[in-house]
């Protein structure tokens, strides 16, 4: 059975042309780029050339771009980086209750060092208000991390107007780029941040290589102690054949990316609008518009997640669920339960996040099988009744 | 991470139902966590003729709940209470680690449903019944701490 893959928010397939881009620095051109005899010159021009391309599709300089081990280590460094050097100008940190763990975990550890974090409320669509944003800026505000759009909902936040705000207070502004930059635009002035951060595998790149933008002049701490490579920030020798491939990969989102999202936008529309034409007591989870162009997530009532993601999976489809169940705590996604929904939708949550290789036909497959599967389990559900 | 066995009771499961004027029911578990366990149980001569669940919850809970009204069907009431949550995940084949709360609440909506039953029929000659069920309860709250 040819299985349909809906998860790309979680990861994507790296595209064959960055695998063959990638496969040269491998065991030819294997080199240390830190070494000066012609092995190492040409890794580091090419991780030089990858530079190039990633700066491209967020607008940014050359020397402004970091690259790091993946999208985790970018949010890490740039919570902990900023926190840890401006720390005599303050201790205070704002960020949204839906970001990333990556984001709310460092906050957390950060709030364990004497730092306070502010933790924004959401609207039931997942917004962060920009205004909620300005009345929690103090005297000790030293960084605000709202993330670009959510991983779970799709929900694309006001980055720009955050971003006056954090502007006018003078605080410094970080965003998770991971969802959005290669998908929708993340160019890094139109957005008015001061730290981005971006993931290789989010969009056709290879897994273990991210990166962190940090505009110049941004306060900083290095986050890996050790040689110079990355302009003394992030020491370690360079993940060369990753950063090669993360290279092309933007190469290849910044040049199909309105086609792209044009596309995938129709078909997640038609996902949406058939759910809810095939199956009765389903909820849009996220905002209707203000959304990535990939992602649905629905609450399908009275039946949990998993054991749909289960059915789904014999049926060859490879979706996601915000139920407990799915991890090891037994609470629900903490995204949804921040959008107000009842633990019970929170359970019975599906993501679809679509992708490159998404089809029409795969659609319409998935529009016929989740029906019969909903009906399934409902049948069995103590909590529906006809 | 599942076992063949758990999977195949996860889309093959026994006894799913309502049933209609049932002489005990269970109800178990709470939307937060993400489990609900109906089991439903005729008694006739102590002996569980037929056992009828509903469950909303992952494919964990919803193997148990088949694998335990399979093991309890022509049971008496004796058997039946010394039916532990171990037994319906070994049954399973093993369930992972983080899913085992969910044979917990197999055997306490299979307790609960006779709880409910004895509660009804306090006729019955079912002291000692009501004594095993009390070391059974005891049993099941150290289990949930």
């Amino acid at each position: 059975m040819k299985q349909i893959y809906l998860d790309y928010a979680a990861t994507t397939p790296a595209d064959p042309e960055v695998v063959q881009a990638m496969l040269p620095y491998f065991h030819d051109a294997f080199g240390n780029p830190s070494a000066i005899y012609s092995y190492g010159q040409e890794a580091k021009n090419a991780v030089e050339e990858a530079r190039t391309k990633v700066a491209r599709l967020i607008g940014a300089r050359d020397d402004e771009i970091v690259f790091t081990g993946s999208g985790t280590e970018a949010d890490n460094f740039a919570l902990k980086g900023v926190a840890f050097a401006n720390k005599s100008k303050g201790n205070h940190i704002i960020t949204s209750s839906i970001e990333h763990h990556a984001v709310l975990e460092s906050c957390k550890f950060l709030g364990k060092m004497d730092f306070k974090i502010t933790y924004l409320p959401v609207d039931s669509y997942g917004l962060v208000d920009p205004q909620d944003v300005k009345k929690a800026i103090t005297d000790k505000t030293i960084l605000i991390s709202i993330m670009h759009a959510n991983n779970e909902v799709g929900t694309i936040q006001p980055i720009c107007e955050i971003s006056k705000v954090a502007k006018e207070a003078g605080v410094y502004f970080h965003t998770d780029a991971v969802q959005t930059a290669g998908h929708i635009p993340s160019n890094v002035k139109e957005l008015g941040v001061d730290l981005l951060a971006m993931s290789a595998h989010k969009l056709y790149g290879p897994k273990g290589v991210g990166l962190l933008y940090i505009k110049k002049g941004t306060k900083i701490m290095p986050f890996l102690n050790g040689g110079a490579q990355e302009r003394g920030r992030r020491a370690s020798t360079e993940n060369v054949p990753g950063i090669v491939g993360f290279g092309k990969a933007a190469e290849l989102a910044g040049r199909d990316i309105d086609s792209e999202a044009a596309r995938i936008t129709r078909l997640r529309d038609k996902l949406i609008t058939g759910i809810q034409k095939n199956i009765e007591h389903i909820k849009l989870n996220g905002h209707p518009v203000k959304r990535l162009p990939n992602n649905v997530n629905i609450s399908v009532e009275f039946v949990e997640g998993e054991s749909m993601c289960l059915n789904m999976d014999m049926s060859g489809i490879c979706i996601s669920t915000g139920s407990a169940c799915s991890s090891t705590s037994l609470e629900a996604s903490h995204v949804l339960l921040a959008l107000g929904l009842d633990p019970v939708k929170a359970h019975g949550s599906l993501r679809f996040t679509l992708g490159k290789w998404t089809t029409e036909e795969e659609i319409d497959k998935v529009l016929e099988t989740l029906p019969r599967i909903v009906a399934k389990l409902r049948a069995m559900s103590p909590l529906y009744k006809k | 991470m599942y076992s063949e066995k758990v999977m195949e009771h996860f889309h093959n499961p026994r006894n799913v139902g309502e049933m209609e004027n049932p002489d005990g029911t269970g109800h178990v578990g709470n939307p937060v966590c993400g489990d609900i366990m109906e089991i439903y149980i005729k008694v006739k001569d102590n002996i569980i003729t037929d056992v009828k669940f509903k469950t909303f919850g992952c494919g964990a809970a919803i193997a148990t709940s088949s694998m335990v009204t399979e093991m309890v069907k022509g049971k008496t009431l004796e058997e039946a209470l010394k039916i532990s949550n171990k037994a319906v995940a070994e049954a399973l084949g093993g369930l992972p680690a983080v899913k085992m709360h969910c044979s917990v609440l197999a055997e306490e909506a299979l307790s609960s449903a006779i709880d409910d039953y004895l509660a009804k029929n306090p006729d019955k000659n079912t002291d000692t019944l009501r004594k095993l069920h009390k070391t059974q309860h005891a049993h099941l709250e150290e289990e949930s701490e």
